[in-house]
């Protein structure tokens, strides 16, 4: 509030420590990415992020991440709706693992996964026989994202269930609906919101995901190579120019998805308020 | 968190009883395939060859310097990041200026950029063709495929955690107590120790534990900087990473079930936490 003088000390000192220490850490470094991205040629910038190994790994990155959100839109509604609505026994054990993908390294997770389904694991092993396999291919790459995403989801949706009370089912039953009408047209347009602010963060995470993918995904260039693992290559062939170009344009690729999602729930929150 | 509901007030659940198993069956499995079975996974692989493989694994000299490492890394990452968090959430917080929402939006910057990227910037700042490269070499002063590097990596990627927790907590307690201490005589730090420091513990332990959780695992950007130099720049993940690429996997397995058995700790302390809900 400009004009009026604070009563509590500390601003000075709190903001001056906040500036040097995230333009030290955090601002400075990241600038790095555009101004060593400038120092290639227009030419060589587009022979590195339309180089069909790069296409290639945005594919696999944003298909995978998307997939993983959808998966998780689907089976973290029912997890949420289950864990918030149904007493059964193990079920405040279930609620909080739900957090682990929070809690557990990345790598510790993509061993664990890429064990339980490559061709001689737990469940791939059930899988194998049907021709399906997991480990090693895209599907990897989807099974580790949505573990990855699946705390956010399902904590997303969560409240606004337990929020939602029962009156509201109350009253529409009194009119007639059954629970199936119910659920569609007074429960699920109130949850939609938070499942595409659950899916928007999973999708967000899945992005950028590196430890638990690079187990489980093969890494072959043009077929299961994610981009973070791309420039990580390139980084290791000194090659820091193509790195951050590659770096740069996922960044700015992933920023548009984001915000046009953003929008997207803008809209639709916005629809149901007038509703 | 809200507080939990009793199972009693579940009533409104009038689901029929098929659907209902149906839903729970579904849920269930799928928490299984992703979760649980994952889980129990790293145990039983851990333990594979008996409890003296496992013993003789996570006591290797080499998964000892690993968890010096990563222990050092810890108790150098977790302070920096309370005073940082402190000191953001304090300004944000308690203050209205201008371009305040900016700074909010900076400050959540290292979420959304991917690990590796964040490790990648240290490289190109301070890498043998980075920036300050050669003035470094100059003076013999290594940071990147070295400790600095790790620590800058690690302070990078788990800035976010402890401000994040701070702010709605500092907002929501609100500041007329302070003022009140102010006005008695009492001094800026003394009011901040005494009261506002206080008020906020439980959402400043609840960002600890949340930022130690990353500091304990974190990978892509770690692994960017440090050179996968064994003994000497290699955390506990990317030991676990080294062995399982190695083939060793029971050695890998029994590293990484300590790094789970944290991780668990960390669940259990957040769910004591948020039931302390006063935050």
């Amino acid at each position: 509030m400009a004009g009026r003088r604070h009563v509590l000390p500390g601003f000075g000192l709190g903001l001056g420590i906040t500036l040097t220490y995230m333009g030290l850490l955090i601002l400075i470094p990241l600038s790095t990415i555009p101004l060593k991205t400038a120092t290639m040629g227009w030419d060589r910038f587009f022979e590195v992020v339309t180089s069909p190994r790069a296409l290639a790994a945005y594919r696999l990155s944003f298909g995978a991440a998307f997939a993983a959100a959808a998966l998780n839109a689907v089976f973290g509604l029912v997890v949420a709706w289950v864990l918030e609505r149904y007493s059964f026994p193990g079920r405040r054990l279930l609620d909080g693992l739900v957090d682990l993908p929070f809690a557990l390294p990345t790598a510790v997770a993509g061993i664990a996964l890429t064990t339980l389904y490559s061709g001689s694991g737990w469940v791939g092993r059930l899988l194998e026989p049907a021709g399906v396999k997991i480990a090693y291919t895209g599907l990897g790459v989807v099974v580790a994202l949505t573990f990855v995403g699946l705390p956010f989801v399902v904590r997303s949706i969560q409240p606004v269930l337990a929020s939602l009370g029962g009156d509201l089912e109350a009253a529409a039953a009194s009119l007639g609906a059954n629970r199936w009408t119910i659920f569609r047209r007074v429960l699920l347009p109130r949850l939609v919101p938070a499942m595409l602010a659950g899916c928007t963060l999973a999708f967000a995470r899945g992005l950028g995901e590196y430890g638990s993918v690079i187990f489980i995904a093969g890494n072959l260039p043009l077929k299961t190579e994610i981009v973070p693992l791309l420039i990580v290559i390139r980084l290791e062939e000194f090659d820091y120019p193509a790195a951050t170009a590659i770096a740069l344009v996922f960044l700015l690729m992933s920023f548009t998805a984001l915000l046009a999602i953003n929008l997207l729930s803008w809209r639709r929150s916005r629809a149901i308020g007038h509703a | 968190m809200p507080a939990r509901r009793a199972a009693s007030d579940r009533s409104h659940a009038t689901d029929p009883a098929i659907v209902r198993w149906a839903l729970i069956g579904v849920a269930l499995a799928f928490l299984a395939l992703f979760l649980v079975l994952p889980l129990f996974l790293v145990f039983a692989k851990a333990f594979e060859g008996g409890v003296s493989t496992w013993l003789a694994a996570v006591t290797d000299p080499m998964a000892r310097a690993a968890l010096r490492l990563t222990l050092l890394i810890t108790a150098i990452v977790l302070p920096i990041n309370v005073v940082y968090g402190v000191a953001a959430a304090w300004a944000i917080a308690r203050f209205r200026f201008r371009g305040r929402n900016l700074l909010v939006t900076l400050i959540d910057l290292p979420f959304s950029v991917s690990p590796v990227v964040s490790g990648m910037v240290f490289v190109l700042l301070f890498g043998a063709s980075g920036w300050l490269g050669p003035l470094l070499d100059e003076r013999g002063i290594q940071i990147v495929f070295a400790v600095p590097g790790i620590v800058l990596a690690t302070l990078f990627v788990t800035s976010p955690f402890v401000v994040r927790e701070l702010i709605p907590s500092m907002e929501a307690h609100g500041v007329a107590e302070e003022e009140a201490a102010l006005t008695l005589g009492a001094s800026g730090w003394r009011t901040f120790f005494t009261i506002s420091l206080p008020k906020v513990r439980w959402a400043l332990l609840y960002g600890v534990v949340l930022c130690t959780a990353r500091v304990l695992g974190e990978f892509g950007a770690v692994s960017v900087v440090s050179g996968h130099i064994r003994g000497r720049t290699t955390t506990v993940p990317l030991h676990v990473e080294m062995l399982y690429n190695e083939y060793q996997f029971t050695a890998a397995f029994a590293v990484a079930s300590v790094l789970t058995v944290l991780g668990l700790v960390t669940l259990v302390l957040k769910y004591f936490i948020e039931r302390r809900a006063a935050f």
